[in-house]
């Protein structure tokens, strides 16, 4: 008796493809959405990507902070400044905790390596907490603009402090790093770059 | 009942008397309300990238005040609205745009939703049409699929009638075959 009862459907096998299509096609779905979000979700959003890596620094000029001035120059540090050398460009101010925490490296720098770093001294109330800051840690830069208003560093696409830049001798942005430096981007990144760049 | 209607009165009057809150600042403010107008439009549509999910319009961050003040400065300078947020894009790229550009690597966002939609409309219209031909209809051409399942065939009635009995017989008993 039970065997007769598929004749009660007889149309049963033909259903067939369709409906495993059904099954697989959310699972398929979902292991794609699985895996975007997987990807997505633990990027962090603060470390965008610059657009301005291989664009030339954009033109602008900063006045020199207090105690730095140079009766030479009318600028502390100008786009024209990045031309004829490898250079790094630091941003940074005394507000900012991360940049007190990568200041000894920058010190370290200065010591065992010959490249000028230049800082952008960002957005300071006062006019004198930058140079109070950099006479109470001490001073690594080869050349500092004061940046009260943003200039420089909108010109730079700066979004935190701290973010480094390598710059070439055409003046053109090679590299930007987000966050304080250290040994490990040192080595890894900054001085291979910047030995590279010297060849060119 | 007199204290309750001034209170509620009070709370109207100051629910009328209110304006929304912005983050821009009297002293950023340009004296020509058309400029200024449109100073607020960009801004509107620049994302925060301190906050990041609030407009320069709206974000009391330093780099925000920053940006709406050059925003300012160069529609002073005479920039176009487009200029001025080119410049921008060309600074930090097209995700400081709150809206993002119609372009060949958004294609997927700005269009994938309307894709999705109709595929699934299509997956459920094949499906509905499928089941609308019922399996016994459609075992049998000379019937119209919509009318229905046939009539059962005396030699039909005959096994159901079989199977109904011996059910019946199956309970009274317990016993089962």
């Amino acid at each position: 008796m039970t065997q007769d009862s598929s004749r009660l459907t007889p149309e049963a096998g033909r259903q067939k493809p369709p409906r495993r299509l059904i099954f697989v096609l959310p699972v398929a779905i979902f292991a794609i959405l699985a895996v975007y979000f997987a990807v997505g979700l633990t990027k962090d959003p603060s470390k965008l990507e610059s657009v301005l890596i291989n664009m030339p620094v954009a033109d602008f000029q900063l006045l020199a902070i207090k105690g730095r001035a140079n009766p030479d120059r009318t600028w502390g540090l100008e786009s024209a400044d990045f031309n004829g050398t490898v250079s790094l460009l630091n941003v940074f101010g005394s507000w900012c905790i991360a940049c007190q925490v990568e200041h000894p490296f920058l010190m370290h720098v200065k010591k065992i390596s010959d490249v000028p770093v230049h800082g952008i001294d960002w957005r300071e109330e006062d006019p004198d907490a930058g140079p109070n800051w950099l006479k109470r840690y001490g001073d690594p830069y080869t050349l500092i603009g004061d940046d009260p208003n943003s200039k420089g560093a909108i010109s730079f696409g700066v979004t935190g402090a701290p973010e480094t830049f390598v710059v070439d001798k055409q003046g053109v942005i090679r590299y930007k790093h987000i966050g304080p430096l250290d040994q490990t981007v040192w080595d890894d990144v900054i001085y291979p770059l910047v030995v590279e760049l010297r060849k060119q | 009942m007199n204290i309750r209607r001034l209170v509620i009165h009070t709370l109207v009057a100051c629910l009328l008397a209110s304006t929304p809150v912005f983050a821009v600042e009297p002293g950023e403010m340009l004296d020509d309300p058309v400029l200024e107008g449109r100073a607020r439009d960009i801004s509107a549509g620049l994302r925060c990238l301190v906050c990041q999910n609030q407009s320069i319009d709206d974000s009391n961050a330093q780099l925000a005040i920053d940006l709406r003040v050059l925003v300012r400065e160069r529609l002073v300078m005479g920039d176009s609205n487009d200029q001025v947020v080119d410049y921008v894009v060309s600074r930090y790229g097209d995700f400081v745009l709150l809206s993002p550009p119609v372009k060949a690597s958004t294609y997927v966002l700005w269009f994938g939703p309307v894709l999705i939609v109709m595929f699934g409309i299509f997956v459920v219209a094949t499906v509905f049409r499928r089941r609308n031909i019922s399996p016994i209809a459609a075992g049998d051409s000379s019937s119209d699929p919509t009318s229905g399942p046939r009539a059962l065939s005396e030699e039909e009635k005959k096994r159901l009638a079989d199977l109904l009995d011996d059910s019946d017989r199956n309970r009274k008993t317990g016993e089962i075959t």
